[in-house]
């Protein structure tokens, strides 16, 4: 109740000509999605924890309404392109955990047969185009995607996702200028989780108001509760109509928050454990879609079962990246170069 | 059903750790995402945060424990317990050492025979290429600073944009990172850009999406994603530029895999290898050199020319020393060779063409014959293109050497500015002679 009662409440992040809300079906395939990031990544954690994982690993937990609200707004042949905290995006996209899970296990059934691991996984099926570690470097790539869009002229949009950390990045900025004079059909989304790494938004960065770093060059841009699917998809609604209707890119602040540390060695000496727990409580993303479907009138055997069928597929990911073999050694060769 | 909570891994290189403190007691109740335990590792310490659901029902290992190993059981979560649990960690077992051989390079296929020719300058050579690709495949496009209406700052680019228009000819801003980024996402989506630096110089502000992002892709997708794309532009001394405007990049990009380096000398080298280039699915640095621009040589006319990426050419036939150049050093070694012909010594030059994959057989044959070598480039010495070369000799045919190999090199400076000092600090013909007479 007191989420929803927050949600309402910053009101400035809906749009005036907003329907009431997801209808029920969309709203329960907004659950479903969300939990199934939240129950991988936890499982991602399990398992780096136990050594199966190694290097780095970013976990997605607490942003997962930012990128599931997106994808229900977008349609096939749109592009994404994000960082190295990608899980949550990839499985949004429609890849398989099993695949992502056994990347992340660093094994030849893994999406990129275990050569990439978990900042660097693609699939051109589902137009995913990865999972990228160079702090601001997608931004660039997916401006170029969205050229590709205009250059043969469909109507299909990129949208580029980044953390408030690479919103200070040069390019970042050379991006916005091409895509607007270019006019290029880019959603860019920052995913302002208050926190680049150790680095609070107020110690990185002089404007605290991020929707407007795109104002010098004319992006039409809005500042959303990211933690809300519905505030979410409603926005991307209108990023997406303004990038087909040829306007130029788009920017999307959303406000979100990430409950687990940057990476999985993070001592998290920068904020209190009570300001997490403030999130976790009052402005959980999944919480909060579950209490809507409740007052829809959602019996809780339907929830139940649907918590059931995510533990299921997130356990089976579990075990196919355990059980998936290891990479051949002749795969250290292939795949430097297109051959021919 | 009970769960067994482990030692975790906190960071990619812990193997043990101390569990410094407790947070909960036996018989607390525990929520997914509360701090339980307190552990030290050699980086930090870090708090644990239990991933299931249920009571504490045992503590294993003692608060204040050091060296507990990662995977060791260190409590008990009881009944109430809501995940499953956690399957333990095979112990590692260490992969059998497999031998895993580089491949072998293919066999060097002939070159083609093109019968007529006619002179034309590197730089119509370079306008020709790119407009002869233009027109077969519509998804290839120039951009680059001043390529459309100024006609291309050193005028490669010219009347393309007339031929072509503004949606294939782009004007890029100044900024180096972002249209190289982008260019590199428009390949990634399978378009197939050709990016002119104005010079090879600012490309060193866009080097991280050369490299991180064009080079890498296709290994870290697992072959799900290409980056047909051609980075091309002078690079190296031009005249008098000083030393930020002055600097060759060869050595740099050879070092990395998932790059192509080509380095054409003539007007059919341009011509042959950028139309080459354009068609190869890999990205493609094209080093090109401002003052060969405006030189002129005989160049194949057959609609169809192109020439094979990773081949070298025999540009003089020689039985005493080799000499092996690329871009305007084979101009340099042959103005060499002609010089030690007078002192009888039969040069033979060779024209890398391209540096990566580099066509080491033709070298090491060419070694074979005339058992000396002196190898020749603008940039520095320090892990330049001489010293792999020379290291490759060494490996594959050091017992034919009658004399070390020798390298000629720009000096270990920046560039300067000054006429004199300039001259001075680039290779020479006569630095060549001078070195292949240490040789004998």
């Amino acid at each position: 109740m007191a989420q929803a009662a927050e949600t309402r409440k910053r009101g400035k992040t809906r749009l005036t000509n907003e329907p009431e809300g997801l209808d029920r079906d969309h709203l329960l395939r907004a659950y479903r999605d969300m939990l199934l990031i939240r129950r991988f990544e936890e499982k991602a954690g399990q398992l780096y924890g136990m050594g199966l994982i190694g290097g780095f690993c970013h976990l997605y937990i607490g942003q997962e309404a930012v990128v599931v609200g997106i994808q229900m707004a977008l349609g096939e042949g749109d592009q994404i392109i994000t960082s190295y905290r990608d899980h949550g995006h990839m499985l949004a996209t429609g890849m398989e955990a099993r695949g992502v899970m056994a990347e992340l296990t660093g094994r030849s059934g893994g999406y990129s047969r275990g050569k990439g691991g978990s900042m660097h996984m693609f699939s051109k099926e589902r137009n995913f185009f990865g999972g990228h570690g160079i702090v601001g470097a997608q931004v660039s790539l997916g401006t170029g995607l969205a050229f590709s869009n205009a250059y043969r002229s469909t109507d299909r949009v990129c949208v580029t996702y980044f953390g408030d950390g690479a919103s200070n990045q040069g390019q970042v900025f050379e991006s916005f200028n091409l895509a607007a004079l270019l006019k290029l059909p880019c959603i860019y989304v920052i995913e302002n989780n208050k926190y680049g790494m150790g680095t609070s938004v107020e110690r990185s960065t002089a404007s605290h108001d991020l929707s407007k770093n795109g104002a010098p060059w004319g992006i039409a841009s809005l500042q959303v509760d990211g933690m809300d699917v519905d505030a979410v998809k409603h926005a991307a609604d209108a990023a997406v109509a303004h990038c087909r209707a040829g306007k130029g890119p788009f920017l999307l602040e959303m406000k979100t928050y990430r409950y687990r540390g940057h990476s999985m060695s993070d001592p998290g000496r920068y904020r209190s454990r009570e300001e997490i727990q403030k999130m976790r409580s009052e402005r959980d993303c999944i919480e909060g879609a579950r209490h809507r479907l409740e007052t829809l009138g959602m019996d809780e055997a339907e929830i139940k079962r649907i918590d059931e069928d995510v533990k299921r597929i997130v356990q089976d990911a579990a075990d196919f990246a355990q059980t998936s073999p290891e990479p051949d050694a002749a795969e250290l060769w292939t795949d430097i170069l297109v051959e021919g | 059903m009970a769960t067994e909570i482990l030692m975790p891994a906190l960071s990619p290189t812990m193997t043990e750790g101390k569990l410094s403190r407790w947070l909960k007691s036996v018989g607390d109740m525990v929520r997914a995402g509360d701090v339980i335990a307190e552990i030290e590792t050699d980086k930090a310490t870090m708090e644990v945060e239990a991933v299931d659901e249920g009571v504490l029902s045992a503590i294993l290992v003692p608060e204040g424990a050091e060296g507990v190993a990662v995977n060791t059981p260190i409590a008990v979560l009881g009944e109430g317990a809501t995940a499953s649990a956690a399957p333990r960690a095979a112990a590692p077992v260490a992969p059998a050492p497999v031998a895993v051989a580089a491949p072998v390079a293919a066999a060097p296929v002939a070159e083609k025979a093109w019968r007529a020719s006619a002179p034309l300058t590197v730089r119509e050579a370079l306008r020709d290429a790119m407009a002869a690709e233009m027109r077969a495949n519509g998804d290839v496009f120039l951009i680059g600073e001043e390529v459309a209406q100024y006609q291309g700052a050193y005028k490669v680019s010219q009347g393309l944009l007339d031929e072509f228009g503004a949606r294939r000819v782009i004007d890029s801003p100044i900024t180096e990172h972002g249209f190289t980024g982008m260019a590199v996402g428009a390949a990634m989506n399978g378009l197939r850009p050709i990016v002119e630096f104005m010079t090879f110089n600012f490309a060193m502000q866009a080097i991280d999406q050369i490299i991180n992002s064009a080079a890498k892709t296709l290994y870290m997708s697992g072959g799900q994603m290409g980056c047909p794309i051609v980075f091309r532009g002078p690079n190296g001394a031009a005249s008098r530029v000083g030393a930020q405007h002055s600097q060759c990049y060869a050595s740099w990009y050879a070092h990395c895999p998932g790059l192509k380096v080509v380095a054409p000398w003539s007007s059919a080298d341009a011509k042959g290898l950028l139309r080459s280039a354009i068609r190869d699915p890999n990205p493609i640095i094209f080093l090109e050199n401002e003052i060969l621009y405006g030189q002129t040589f005989d160049c194949p006319t057959d609609p169809d020319f192109t020439l094979p990426i990773g081949k070298a050419k025999i540009e003089r036939e020689g039985t005493d020393v080799t000499l092996v150049a690329f871009s305007i050093m084979v101009g340099v070694a042959l103005k060499a060779a002609d010089a030690l012909a007078e002192q009888g010594i039969s040069a033979e030059v060779i024209n890398l063409r391209t540096l990566r994959p580099l066509d080491i057989d033709t070298v090491v044959a060419s070694v074979k014959k005339t058992s000396r070598v002196v190898t020749l480039e603008e940039g520095w010495p320090f892990a330049g293109i001489g010293a792999e070369i020379n290291m490759q000799i060494v490996e594959s045919c050091f017992d034919w050497l009658d004399a070390p190999p020798g390298r000629v090199h720009g000096l270990d400076v920046p560039l300067p500015y000054a006429a004199n000092l300039e001259k001075l600090a680039l290779p020479q013909p006569d630095w060549v002679v001078a070195a292949v007479r240490k040789l004998f």
